[in-house]
């Protein structure tokens, strides 16, 4: 039975970039903000020093900073006609554990959506026709132009790197001129490039494509935010995605917000504190807090006169299925809304080899590469193409991290001493050229609990149904065609073309950019959640993430989730916090 | 984190519960002595525990054994609470307890002698609204016969000059506020300057730099190297409020000076402080010496020195030692790497560092630890390499030294 505790303001269910960007808000509104993180306490001195950061075997290959799959994993099939299964290792996706989340082991590619992406069933249909049969893909009920100064915030929260391609409606000469208008440009200038993303600019010039410098959060020089915290200058070490940044340079909770926000009195943090579920009254539309257990296996009710799910995307519609938050969706009939709209990203990379060229792409940093947009969202006619979507092409220079990263041209058996030639013959001069390919959503494509296998606690886990389907096999070929003539035009000895071929497979490492199942809209009988990310059946629960998304755009959800965070933030201070009840009245 | 803003708020409610009713010069009194609380840093002596602030009873390690600081709580049975204004401006004043006892001068009465009788009422004043703390710190444990007070009748007839300020008529107003902070509230030279075998300020040194409790606190003299000599006004201001500046960022013990006192002065009181700083003489205003600040490389250990900085050190403080001012020092003309004695450097090479945060500047910018990851050896090289590089000019380190803290600090630690 669990024991009852005090009552507080606002409980954060999650401690990552979503909770700690609005823990800063509410407690500068004066509230009393509690936040419950599963994981562990991590700071950069103390979990991520450079003294022992770069550790390939223990982060990557160990998932130090990783969810750990022995206490919660999901269950996976393709479609509904076959058993889900255990995840017993973590593969597609890397969800984390620990106090500012994945946000500590991402590569910081920071972008913003396309205005077409935020009306994509309304914009698609007035230029196409007709979505496909079993496309469920709907308008975000907010537009670009509304979130735009939230991009804003979150971009210079974080200090983002890059170039303005459109200020104010005027196209910027080397920015991406596709890009919605931006009231100024990016807080910091791109990155240095290093050689192998200029070859590629190049080449896409010589192509007829406008290549740019990426956004990134990774800083191209030290940098104060509007919180007065401080970031140092990348060192272009090559360990973002899957590490937590040892050199402060990499935009964070930890690097952002949480210096100032920890020095508070009325913020609280506790610590390997799990939410078991959020607690409704008798009528199901108002939340009286939660349930969580701690790390000593006690059960605790924290009331609370708020409740924001600012979980990985996942865990926020799990815990919404769990605690009866929305009628759950139903891929039969086409009806409920926790679960509806899964989507992901389709990505596929033509690896480039040189002879005469040195790339060191050991040089990198997880944000560092220049880019094209000009196959992204509808930036082109779909046309007799027989999609809708699209996505961007950059040659990114990530890493050469030795265990994980040593490309080999096509035919090279896959160990043995021609292996090792091969490697040592090509690990200084090749690079990659990647697409990051929408993912549309698709009746058949959700997430709901599985009947059979439990986690830790002994609740259902959560059960994944996905595949690709017509749409992004087309999209991501036609992507990767384009991706291999801007190679050829590189002028390498050879390039390597990988394609997504048939099902999704959730064992390779791919994205972690899991989107919708508590999806954000103007219907309260297709979205769970209105255009302020508050749901509609509780007005005082919130949920944020890449759970909103209807469908997931060609970009890396993370300057979105940050915009809609900012702009649910804003909401809930000026609006809710007012007059506490339904923002939009269904 | 410790937080001044809770106590102050139980300590008035304490005082309002308890049907005290200030009148408005009774408010600004209280309110300038808790101003010059901060000034004195007093809080971070006073408290062991941050639940207990001014309770006392925290160790301070003196080359002669532990001294445990006083309750200074209203507590009438355990704190100050039954003493008069007189017995505490005695013991301000004098060194002198309410019961006639000598205080050791842990507590910095030597500086504090020089405070005014009505800035000292002031801060009593502040301490008479704090909440009282039963709280009976531990006995001292000093040695016989340190450990009778009565020893400190001689050494204060030899080294103690009870007195008021006497400000210096050829200087400005400024600069004498200055020289009262820093002579008095501030007691810089408790850290700073250099002491006798017997514990006593060496005056011919005065802030030239000292050894405590395994740091060295460095010169705040002019010298353009190893002093203030390359610092500005500005310089001075920035780093006491904001705990880093363009040379260098705070750590160790001055952290929580900074934390409790300096980030608290206001902006004039800082000026001040700087200005007198500045005006301090260099080592050759003090004693003529040529012998000191010699390079050595002797050790034929510079060429490992350099590799071990390039793999470890270069990410933060790049090749060319000039850091990124704020966010990670610059070793290139940092005084505190160039201190006659190493033992700073050392330390932070061991055990690392943290850079104090303060509302200004909140980010706590930290090195790590390489006590396991360095040897002796190596810690040696690289420190001495980081002592004598791009211009830098000390004396070279040794495994020795570097073993003798290492042990030093991990018998502590244990």
């Amino acid at each position: 039975m669990a024991r009852k505790l005090p009552s507080i303001d606002v409980a954060l269910v999650g401690f990552g970039w979503t909770a700690a960007m609005l823990a800063q808000e509410f407690t500068d509104a004066g509230l009393n903000v509690l936040a419950l993180e599963r994981g562990v306490w991590r700071d950069t001195p103390t979990d991520f020093a450079p003294t022992f950061i770069q550790d390939e075997l223990r982060y990557y290959f160990r998932h130090e900073l990783f969810q750990e799959a022995s206490r919660e994993t999901l269950t996976f099939r393709n479609n509904g006609g076959e058993t889900a299964l255990p995840m017993r290792h973590l593969g597609s996706f890397l969800p984390a554990t620990g106090v500012g989340g994945a946000g500590i082991h991402w590569n910081g590619q920071t972008w913003r959506f396309l205005p077409t992406d935020f009306v994509a069933k309304s914009h698609n249909e007035q230029r196409y026709g007709k979505l496909a049969e079993g496309m469920t893909v709907q308008d975000w009920g907010v537009t670009y132009d509304e979130l735009e100064p939230y991009y804003d915030r979150f971009e210079y929260l974080c200090g983002i790197s890059g170039k303005a391609g459109n200020l104010n409606g005027t196209k910027q000469p080397g920015g991406n001129p596709f890009e919605g208008p931006r009231k100024r440009d990016f807080p910091n200038p791109p990155m240095d490039m290093t050689y192998a993303p200029m070859l590629f600019a190049k080449a896409a010039q010589e192509t007829g494509h406008a290549p740019f410098p990426c956004p990134s959060a990774n800083m191209s020089r030290a940098y104060t935010n509007p919180l007065g915290v401080q970031l140092g200058p990348c060192t272009y070490c090559g360990f973002c995605e899957k590490y937590a940044c040892g050199n402060y340079s990499k935009a964070s909770p930890q690097t952002t917000i949480l210096p100032v926000l920890m020095r508070k009195p009325n913020f609280e943090l506790r610590t390997q504190c799990e939410v078991l579920k959020v607690n409704l009254d008798n009528t199901g539309k108002k939340a009286t807090g939660i349930t969580y257990v701690d790390a000593q296996g006690e059960e605790w009710e924290q009331p609370a006169d708020l409740v924001i799910l600012c979980a990985f995307a996942l865990h926020n519609v799990r815990l919404m299925l769990l605690s009866g938050l929305g009628q759950p969706y139903d891929p039969e009939t086409n009806t409920g809304v926790v679960g509806r709209n899964y989507a992901y990203q389709i990505t596929s990379a033509v690896d480039v080899f040189f002879d005469d060229k040195l790339t060191n792409t050991f040089i990198g940093a997880g944000s560092l590469g220049m880019g094209i947009d000009e196959y992204n969202g509808d930036n082109f006619d779909h046309t007799g193409l027989g999609f809708i979507g699209g996505g961007y092409i950059a040659l990114w220079t990530t890493n050469g991290r030795p265990i994980e990263t040593h490309p080999v041209p096509e035919g090279t058996p896959k160990w043995g001493s021609k292996w090792k030639k091969a490697v040592v013959d090509n690990y200084l001069k090749q690079c990659s050229i990647s697409t990051h390919g929408a993912v549309m959503s698709h009746r058949g494509n959700y997430l709901d609990l599985d009947p059979f296998y439990r986690d830790v606690h002994g609740r259902p886990l959560v059960r994944m149904t996905f595949d690709f389907t017509d749409n992004e096999h087309r999209m991501s070929d036609y992507l990767t065609d384009r991706a291999a003539e801007i190679a050829r035009a590189m002028q390498p000895r050879e390039i390597k073309v990988s394609r997504r071929k048939g099902s999704y497979s959730i064992v390779p490492y791919q994205t972690t950019h899991n989107t919708g199942g508590a999806i954000m809209g103007d219907d309260p009988k297709t979205s769970a959640v209105n255009r302020y990310l508050q749901s509609w059946q509780a007005h005082n629960v919130f949920v944020m993430g890449a759970c909103a998304f209807p469908q997931n755009p060609g970009y890396n959800p993370t300057g979105t989730v940050g915009a809609l965070t900012y702009w649910a933030a804003d909401a809930i201070r000026n609006q809710y916090l007012k007059s506490p009840g339904p923002l939009v009245q269904a | 984190m410790r937080s001044a803003t809770p106590f102050l708020i139980a300590g008035l409610l304490v005082a309002t519960s308890a049907g005290l009713v200030f009148a408005d010069g009774d408010h600004a009194q209280i309110e300038r002595g808790r101003y010059l609380v901060s000034a004195g840093d007093c809080y971070a002596c006073h408290t062991a525990d941050p639940s207990k602030p001014f309770a006392g009873g925290r160790p301070l390690q003196t080359p002669f054994g532990a001294i445990y600081s006083a309750n200074i709580t209203p507590d009438r049975q355990t704190g100050i609470g039954a003493w008069s204004d007189d017995d505490f401006y005695r013991a301000m004043h004098e060194g002198v307890s309410a019961n006639g006892e000598r205080l050791y001068p842990a507590f910095p009465y030597p500086y504090y002698t020089h405070v005014t009788r009505g800035d000292v009422l002031a801060i009593r004043a502040y301490l008479q609204t704090l909440e009282p703390i039963a709280n009976a710190p531990p006995r001292n444990k000093l040695p016989f016969p340190l450990s009778e007070r009565a020893v400190m009748r001689p050494w204060n007839w030899m080294f103690f000059d009870d007195g008021a300020f006497h400000p210096d008529p050829s200087k400005s107003a400024s600069w004498n506020r200055g020289a009262y902070l820093v002579e008095g509230l501030g007691h810089c030279g408790a850290c700073h300057t250099p002491k006798n075998v017997l514990g006593a300020d060496m005056d011919d040194k005065a802030l030239a730099g000292g050894t405590i409790e395994n740091w060295f606190a460095p010169n705040l003299g002019a010298d353009l190297r190893t002093g203030l000599g390359g610092w500005s006004e500005a310089d001075v201001i920035d780093y006491l409020k904001t705990g880093r500046n363009s040379h260098d960022s705070a750590t160790g013990p001055m952290s929580e000076v900074i934390q409790y006192s300096t980030s608290q002065l206001n902006d004039e009181d800082l000026h001040a402080v700087a200005a007198y700083l500045k005006d301090l003489p260099g080592e050759a205003g003090r004693v003529p010496s040529s012998a000191s600040g010699q390079q050595t490389s002797s050790s034929g250990l510079s060429g490992s020195g350099e590799a071990i900085f390039l793999d470890q050190c270069s990410t933060c403080h790049r090749s060319n030692g000039e850091g990124t001012p704020t966010v990670f020092p610059p070793l290139k003309g940092n005084a505190n790497v160039q201190q006659a004695d190493a033992t700073t450097v050392i330390r932070v090479i061991l055990q690392g560092a943290r850079t104090t945060p303060t509302d200004a500047r909140p980010t706590p910018f930290s090195m790590p630890a390489f006590d396991w990851k360095l040897s002796d050896a190596q810690i040696a090289a690289v420190a001495t390499y980081v002592r004598t590089a791009w211009g830098n000019v000390a004396e070279s380190v040794s495994a020795d030294d570097v073993g003798k803290l290492r042990r030093t600090l991990h018998a502590k630690a244990e």
